[in-house]
């Protein structure tokens, strides 16, 4: 039995340690934050906030409060404001200590590819390219395979890269990988899955 | 000299012109001009290269620009809630120069502080690295970006006193006072005028220094992915 989303989003929340100022991604890790327990987790969102709040109540939506998702959100007592350049400015600066973060392809060497099929999709890199660049750890959350059940975790990207060598750690439903020096290590399988489930769900090199 | 105009077409009276760079605030539909939007509309401009975030929604903020055939480039980090914008680029109808997200607003405050280039690791080893000086500072890559140099601000405050000292709100503070910096003119709309000495001077967001024009209207503020919890969760 794999992981479903929220169990992957169970399973990413315990990467996050007491203190933390962390951002999350659109899509699983946005569930994150549903699972952080007592622990004392500040969430950034890239479009100008620190201490976001869950969702507001139905017609206590404020248009001037959104994430980075654009959804609709509150804010709590610790709450700051800020602009953009000062957002990022954090992000690059190393100040935020983790980002959780969706993905399309993933590789052994930690490249990241997230932002753009050529030709078919282009969303565009949002606030990605600066968060795998200046935060402590990235953490990617996604499913192992793609539709075509085809593996996501490869040798080498073939879509335009967010990041290279960037990421720290996935998470799939089928477990957690660790991007080391030859590369991914096995850090934890999800229960009913077993090693060679993950091999052969992997395209990448698992040492 | 007052700042205040009585319209957003008033405001931008003597400085629109074709082929101009224009940089405009907001995030999505949070915080952006909407009014000096429509008013560009209405005043026909073209061939405009736009520096924002993203392009609104196909008929709400820039989108409106981009459905009259009015811009010709856009500078942005996120296209994915526009289906025209992806359609116009697709069909090589409109040029559009990906910047990630944070390296956008540092060329906006940078072209605003007077400092034409600045070195980043964000977008080293991608696309964006592509025909773009390398250097290396203690053993890591870094990437030159050039600050931008707008003809024209737009953005939008929550209140501004009639010196155009600034403040806005929660998150629709977001690009605009990196875009404001960055204008050699900078027309605000604002829902609130107030005179000088109502607004806290240590609270100032932004200086009226950076502000030439103002104008306070009347905003629709749609949002764009309303998202609620229910009662009984809490």
């Amino acid at each position: 039995m794999a992981w479903d989303r929220n169990q992957m989003a169970e399973r990413a929340a315990q990467e996050l340690e007491d203190g933390m100022y962390v951002n999350l991604g659109i899509g699983i890790p946005t569930l994150v934050a549903n699972y952080v327990g007592d622990k004392d987790i500040t969430l950034q969102s890239e479009n100008g906030m620190l201490g976001m709040g869950p969702f507001p109540y139905e017609g206590e939506e404020d248009p001037d409060l959104i994430n980075a998702g654009k959804q609709t959100i509150t804010e709590l007592a610790r709450t700051s404001y800020f602009d953009s350049a000062t957002s990022f400015g954090m992000i690059r600066g190393g100040k935020i200590a983790a980002a959780i973060l969706g993905a399309m392809e993933v590789s052994e060497n930690g490249d990241l590819a997230n932002w753009m099929i050529p030709g078919k999709l282009v969303k565009g890199m949002g606030g990605a390219m600066d968060l795998v660049a200046g935060v402590g750890r990235v953490i990617v959350v996604m499913d192992h395979t793609n539709k075509a059940g085809e593996s996501k975790v490869l040798k080498e990207c073939t879509l335009p890269l967010t990041g290279k060598g960037v990421v720290d750690r996935i998470i799939t439903n089928l477990g957690v990988l660790d991007v080391e020096h030859k590369g991914l290590h096995i850090v934890d399988l999800a229960p009913g899955v077993t090693r060679e489930d993950m091999i052969a769900a992997t395209e990448a090199t698992i040492i | 000299m007052s700042k205040i105009y009585a319209n957003a077409a008033d405001a931008l009276d003597g400085v629109l012109f074709d082929g101009m760079l224009i940089a405009a605030g907001g995030f999505g539909l949070c915080g952006i001009p909407e009014l000096l939007i429509d008013a560009i509309r209405d005043a026909g401009t073209k061939d405009l290269t736009v520096a924002s975030n993203n392009a609104g929604v196909d008929d709400f903020g820039l989108g409106v620009l981009l459905q009259t055939k009015q811009v010709k480039k856009m500078m942005s980090s996120y296209v994915g809630e526009n289906a025209e914008f992806m359609r116009q680029y697709l069909a090589g109808e409109l040029e559009l120069e990906f910047n990630p997200q944070g390296t956008l607003a540092e060329r906006m405050r940078a072209g605003g502080a007077g400092i034409p280039g600045f070195y980043t690791k964000t977008g080293v080893g991608t696309v964006i690295a592509e025909g773009k000086e390398v250097k290396i500072f203690d053993g890591e890559e870094y990437i030159l970006e050039r600050g931008i140099f707008a003809d024209l601000a737009i953005v939008k405050a929550w209140k501004a006193d009639t010196t155009g000292n600034l403040i806005f709100r929660k998150t629709a503070r977001n690009f605009n006072p990196p875009a404001a910096m960055c204008g050699k003119i900078c027309i605000v709309e604002v829902e609130e005028i107030v005179e000088p000495g109502t607004l806290d001077p240590d609270g100032i967001h932004l200086p009226g220094v950076y502000v030439h024009r103002i104008v306070q209207g009347t905003h629709e503020k749609r949002i764009e992915k309303v998202t609620t919890r229910k009662r009984e969760e809490a």
